[in-house]
């Protein structure tokens, strides 16, 4: 077993660990530092001082070889408030992310109620719900680029259609919304048929005892229970829909659509910085959506919040 | 998944019903993939005809031949292995050791640290694209494999799971070991780290999902076809030159098929994967 030089320090250490908080805290302090320095380091270099350098361009006119930027003060903030197409990419990741989250959010908790009230196979069913999540999505992009290709393509064969999905305004972005239900629902599907599975049964037993029937079950019990995970949904599917670029690049072989009707505010500030390689301007733009985007977390994190509060 | 000791269930008339809709709805999700994989097996001409149909006339290798003996196509797919395996280890480890860090040390500024770190969850390379660039080609990074990987590397959403699983853990397990006269890392790493194997093993599979179908970045980052990845190549090389359709359904399948496969395999670790990491955000 042990040793004597063991057996004899035995009661000191035990004295450090349940009494001296100082001398954990100071053994903590020692190495503490040392477990959090490779990811800050990275994180500093590759997060922290991007957005600390976009700020700083976003004072300046500086192009994309960096050289001879001038200070021009608010001057990208005034041009990019007056800038139509600011507004039309924006209106365009808004109206995109408005249409995909309630779809997927009724899409996803209908198949995981499907997937996990089916008896039998059900990995099968799960497979072929999240598989088109593992596509990449430039992939999943040309697939249903492809789909609705005019005459070659499937979509308008199997319907019996005649619409010009990818090159009229009216339907370019519901061309991309549906690509992006088929391509990520998989994902919130997963998260509902989690939280599904979550559910204790003996809710479900009292209810039948009580004599509810399943209807009654799903509205009283299972709705009440999923409130959290669809907000969580909610939360990811309109951070991610925001952001969107990839499916309307590819779709559109990377224009901003008919008419412009596609450009989102991401592909706008890469066209700024990396087309016309107005870099100051491009990080202006950037730093409103960042702050657009943080303030839809922020919101989300008070929401949540007041709930937790009302509920407890 | 049912063990073998659960009697069959019946078929009632409600289970025929809903396995029916499932396979409807299955059927749904797995056209797209069907209309790919038939269009790859035609000619480039076949492809192209009016009316689409379904299967090919002639069943025809020659897309898949012509793809690869283009040679870009194996170039890609080394590139996304490298780069997904590099970033998969490095967010491993880095985020299990910041995540342990935040959750179980104490060091100065650790609390606004850790603000900083929530704030980072806030960010991604579609927000701050234009500056995360200039940074890197500060750093001459552009056009190469570095560049390409470490900016992946540092996902505050992982750092945050993790610290959240180990906050989980029972601290009378490490103390037991602090009093056997471990130190901090041997803990870690003898005691934590074999604990947390689901948690680690959900950060890995969501990282190297999300870095395999990456295509911001690396989109941003090389214009060299020899550095790109899978999504990245055929999305513009493949994209550029007139799009040859059975070629370019080829390609999709070979940039797809690879994490389907593993996951047909591997289900239910990249279920609980997929759930635990999307699942931390509450």
């Amino acid at each position: 077993m042990a040793t004597s030089a063991h057996t004899l320090a035995a009661p000191a250490r035990a004295r450090t660990a349940a009494g001296s908080a100082t001398l954990r805290r100071k053994q903590g302090f020692q190495h503490g530092g040392w477990f959090v320095a490779p990811f800050l380091l990275l994180f500093a270099v590759f997060v922290i001082w991007p957005l600390l350098r976009g700020v700083y361009l976003s004072f300046t006119d500086a192009n994309i070889t960096g050289e001879g930027a001038s200070f021009v003060g608010l001057d990208n903030y005034r041009e990019a408030l007056d800038d139509p197409l600011v507004w039309d990419s924006l209106g365009h990741s808004a109206y995109f992310t408005l249409l995909v989250v309630p779809c997927i959010t009724v899409l996803a908790f209908l198949l995981a109620m499907l997937a996990h009230h089916i008896e039998r196979g059900k990995w099968l069913w799960r497979l072929c719900f999240f598989a088109p999540f593992l596509l990449p999505s430039t992939v999943a992009a040309n697939l249903w680029q492809w789909l609705f290709n005019p005459g070659t393509g499937m979509i308008d064969h199997v319907f019996g259609l005649q619409t010009p999905w990818l090159t009229d305004k009216s339907y370019a972005m519901l061309a991309i919304v549906i690509t992006t239900l088929w391509w990520t629902v998989g994902f919130s599907f997963l998260l509902y048929l989690a939280a599904l599975q979550g559910i204790p049964d003996h809710l479900y037993e009292a209810a039948r005892l009580d004599g509810a029937n399943a209807w009654h079950r799903t509205v009283h019990i299972t709705l009440p229970m999923l409130r959290t995970i669809t907000g969580l949904v909610i939360a990811l599917q309109v951070l991610a829909s925001l952001q969107i670029f990839d499916q309307a690049v590819v779709m559109m072989d990377f224009l901003p659509g008919p008419e412009g009707s596609t450009r989102t505010f991401v592909q706008y500030t890469l066209e700024e910085g990396f087309t016309s390689y107005r870099v100051g301007y491009a990080s202006a733009i950037s730093v409103i959506f960042f702050v657009i985007i943080a303030a839809v977390a922020l919101a989300r994190m008070w929401l949540l919040r007041n709930v937790k509060e009302t509920t407890r | 998944m049912s063990t073998a000791a659960q009697p069959r269930k019946p078929w009632t008339p409600s289970q025929i019903v809903l396995t029916l809709l499932g396979a409807a709805v299955s059927v749904i999700f797995l056209a797209p993939f069907a209309w790919g994989l038939f269009t790859s097996l035609k000619s480039e001409t076949e492809a192209v005809q009016v009316p689409a149909h379904w299967l090919p006339k002639d069943w025809t290798g020659q897309a898949w031949k012509a793809l690869f003996e283009s040679g870009n196509i194996t170039n890609w797919f080394v590139n996304s292995l490298v780069v997904s395996v590099c970033v998969t280890s490095v967010v491993l480890l880095v985020s299990a050791l910041a995540g342990y860090g935040f959750a179980r040390t104490e060091f100065r500024g650790k609390n606004v640290l850790m603000g900083l770190v929530m704030a980072g969850l806030m960010i991604s390379p579609a927000v701050l694209g234009v500056p995360l660039f200039t940074t890197v080609q500060q750093m001459g990074m552009v056009d190469t494999y570095w560049g390409m990987i470490l900016p992946q590397c540092a996902p505050a959403a992982m750092v945050y799971i993790l610290y959240k699983f180990f906050q989980g853990i029972p601290r009378e397990l490490e103390e037991a070991a602090f009093i056997d006269g471990a130190g901090r890392w041997r803990v870690f790493f003898t005691i934590v780290l074999p604990l947390s194997r689901p948690s680690l093993a959900a950060v890995g599979i969501f990282t190297f999902i999300a870095s395999w179908n990456n295509f911001l970045w690396p989109y941003m980052v090389t214009n060299n076809p020899d550095l790109m990845t899978m999504p990245n190549g055929i999305a513009t090389v493949m994209n550029s030159y007139g799009i040859q359709w059975a070629q370019l359904m080829a390609g999709g399948l070979m940039a797809g098929l690879p994490l389907i496969i593993v996951f047909v395999f591997f289900q239910r670790q990249i279920v609980a994967g997929v759930a635990h990491t999307g699942l931390a955000g509450q």
